[in-house]
């Protein structure tokens, strides 16, 4: 077990290290001259050159990514250079909108779709187990940027009942969630109809498996059995789905946030893309990367130690 | 009588002929799912053809309208009739689509057969490099190369094919490495029968089943992501008219009017719905071991 942790662990560092160098490396595909791209008319040689020594532009290219993972480990991004701000400080202020925006989907996604999909595998052809499979199955594949511009349009432009933009007056609780609310469910919508059917496929398999048919026949009461022994198996793949769910949900965070102008990781990223702010771009991807990686490690970490059956000496070499 | 029977029977004996498509067609949701499926083909073959105008005439004097009997889905921003932009729109999808999947196919497949078979140090240089490009979500990934390289349509292609290539890669590096100690490709192998001949006469065949499926379900998630990308102004650029791109557009003027985001949402969900039941029927019909549900 310490080795098989040993080596996830080892193989993630890896794959952070990657990710810098690969970072790292990005700038140079820029057609051009990366640092007259960035400043476009404000360009003075100054500023160039600033530019150029910030990003270590004037270096070969090896030592040029050396340097950019050596800053990364140290946590120093470097200084905006336009406003002269640290981009850190962007970062923080981004950061934990984005992962209450992400947290609060995942969370209406887990307390929706999970009792969906356990209802509709032990009420099966229910109405509410019909309805589960056809909203499922309209939703699973419905981006959330369609979701959130339809919300958009009915309930903050046509309706006008909810908030269409921003985070709401600040120290405000209740108009943080108000403006938190549409953001949410946008999210939160495909992976309902998605942990429902996973639920309810899962649920339905361990129902058949022996030990379920043992307790059965031994007279436990049937409800103790599906919700808790049938319940116990059937959660444990929904487990390593979570992690890469983590994953998606930053990734859809960005459509949500552009369009309920939300600030976030997202709409920083976005916004210095559309800037050509180059090291805002790098620091942002990087820190979402670092995550996305981090929840998916977990997740399989979790996943491992809850599923008594993964015995990982015969499975993984 | 007899006549009609034998009539009947040719026509029971083409459907043998094609067994996988009238099983599918036998289920209701295979059948809607076929029905839409070849609807938006069709839109993409003759969509140019019925559109009632030109996707790129402007008319000035009719903004932003609603439905009407001269517009049938109304107009846009630049007087734009929204039914024709719609309809090319399935032109755009599927032209981003099937390159994007294929490049993502061919790049899978060769990764998965040289790290499942090779095995040993190859094999977890590949792993890691799998896991680096999935250490992004996908959208992120996206938007960084793309804002580097610049939007356009065949750098949305190169990118959505790349961020794709992990799925592929994994499933036909489990299948080679379960061929590997097959008693079969052993005795191939003591036949003489070099490394490559195994892989492509008999590792290959064995795994093109799974990969079209995996194929058939991702085109819809790769349309909803190059419509995505367009509607963040870094795929496709206006006038062409990607259906992210109506959805931009019709972001910009969403308080003067519902439509444009009506209808391009709508033919998005509409044809990824369909899109996603006949994969998942056709899935059902030709593995059934694989069925059980995933999400890209």
């Amino acid at each position: 077990m310490l080795a098989y942790l040993f080596k996830r662990l080892l193989m993630t560092l890896l794959v952070l290290l990657l990710v810098m160098i690969f970072l790292g490396l990005l700038v140079n595909i820029v057609p051009g001259d990366p640092a007259k791209t960035l400043l476009g008319n404000r360009a003075t040689p100054a500023l160039i050159a600033k530019i150029r020594s910030d990003m270590d532009l004037d270096k070969p290219v090896l030592v040029q990514v050396g340097l950019f993972v050596w800053k990364m480990l140290h946590g120093s991004f470097g200084t905006d250079v336009f406003s002269g701000q640290p981009i850190s400080r962007y970062i923080g202020a981004a950061l934990p909108h984005t992962l209450i925006l992400a947290w609060v989907a995942l969370g209406l996604a887990v307390f929706v779709g999970i009792p969906l999909g356990v209802f509709s595998a032990t009420h099966p052809n229910s109405w509410i187990d019909r309805f589960t499979a056809i909203f499922s199955i309209s939703v699973i594949t419905l981006p959330s940027y369609v979701v959130g511009l339809f919300l958009l349009l009915v309930f903050a432009v046509q309706l006008r009942i909810m908030p269409a933009m921003g985070l709401g007056k600040t120290g405000d609780v209740g108009d943080y969630v108000r403006h938190l609310a549409l953001p949410a469910i946008a999210l939160a919508v495909g992976w309902v109809g998605y942990l429902a059917r996973l639920v309810r496929a899962s649920v339905l398999e361990t129902l058949n498996e022996t030990y379920i048919r043992a307790a059965m026949a031994s007279g436990i009461r049937k409800n103790l059995v599906q919700y808790k022994y049938a319940l116990k198996g059937a959660l444990i793949p929904t487990v390593a789905v979570l992690g890469v769910g983590l994953g998606s949900l930053m990734g859809g965070a960005v459509f949500v946030e552009i369009i309920f102008n939300r600030p976030g990781m997202g709409s920083l990223i976005y916004n210095a893309i559309s800037t050509r702010n180059y090291p805002i771009v790098r620091a942002g991807v990087l820190i979402v990367a670092v995550m996305f990686v981090a929840a998916n490690f977990l997740a399989d970490i979790a996943y491992t130690f809850l599923d008594p059956r993964i015995q990982l000496k015969k499975t993984r070499g | 009588m007899e006549f009609v029977a034998r009539r009947a029977n040719r026509w029971q004996r083409t459907l043998d002929r094609i067994p996988v498509l009238g099983q599918v067609l036998e289920q209701p949701l295979g059948a809607l799912g076929f029905v839409i499926v070849l609807a938006f083909f069709l839109l993409v073959l003759f969509g140019p053809l019925l559109a009632p105008y030109d996707y790129a005439k402007q008319d000035l004097s009719r903004l932003l309208e609603g439905p009407s009997k001269d517009h049938l889905l109304g107009t846009d921003h630049l007087g734009r009739d929204l039914l024709s932009r719609i309809m090319y729109g399935a032109r755009i999808a599927l032209i981003t689509a099937v390159p994007a999947v294929m490049i993502s196919v061919i790049g899978g497949v060769i990764l998965g057969l040289l790290s499942g078979y090779l095995g040993g140090r190859v094999d977890d240089a590949v792993v890691v490099f799998l896991d680096s490009i999935q250490a992004f979500p996908g959208v992120i990934l996206a938007l960084a190369i793309l804002a580097l390289l610049g939007p356009s349509l065949v750098n949305e292609i190169l990118v959505i094919g790349i961020a794709w290539i992990p799925a592929y890669a994994r499933i036909t590096r489990a299948q080679a490495m379960s061929a590997k100690n097959q008693m079969y490709v052993e005795a191939e192998r003591s036949l003489g029968a070099t490394n490559g001949r195994i892989l492509t006469s008999h590792v290959l065949p064995n795994i093109l089943a799974p990969l079209l499926i995996l194929a058939a379900m991702d085109l819809p998630v790769v349309i909803t992501f190059e419509a995505g990308l367009s509607f963040l102004g870094l795929g496709v650029r206006p006038p062409t008219p990607s259906w992210g791109v109506i959805l931009s557009d019709g972001f910009k003027f969403v308080r003067n009017s519902p439509w444009p985001i009506l209808w391009a949402g709508l033919a998005l969900a509409i044809t990824t719905l369909g899109f996603t039941v006949f994969a998942e029927a056709l899935r059902d019909v030709l593995d059934p071991k694989l069925s059980g549900t995933r999400k890209a």
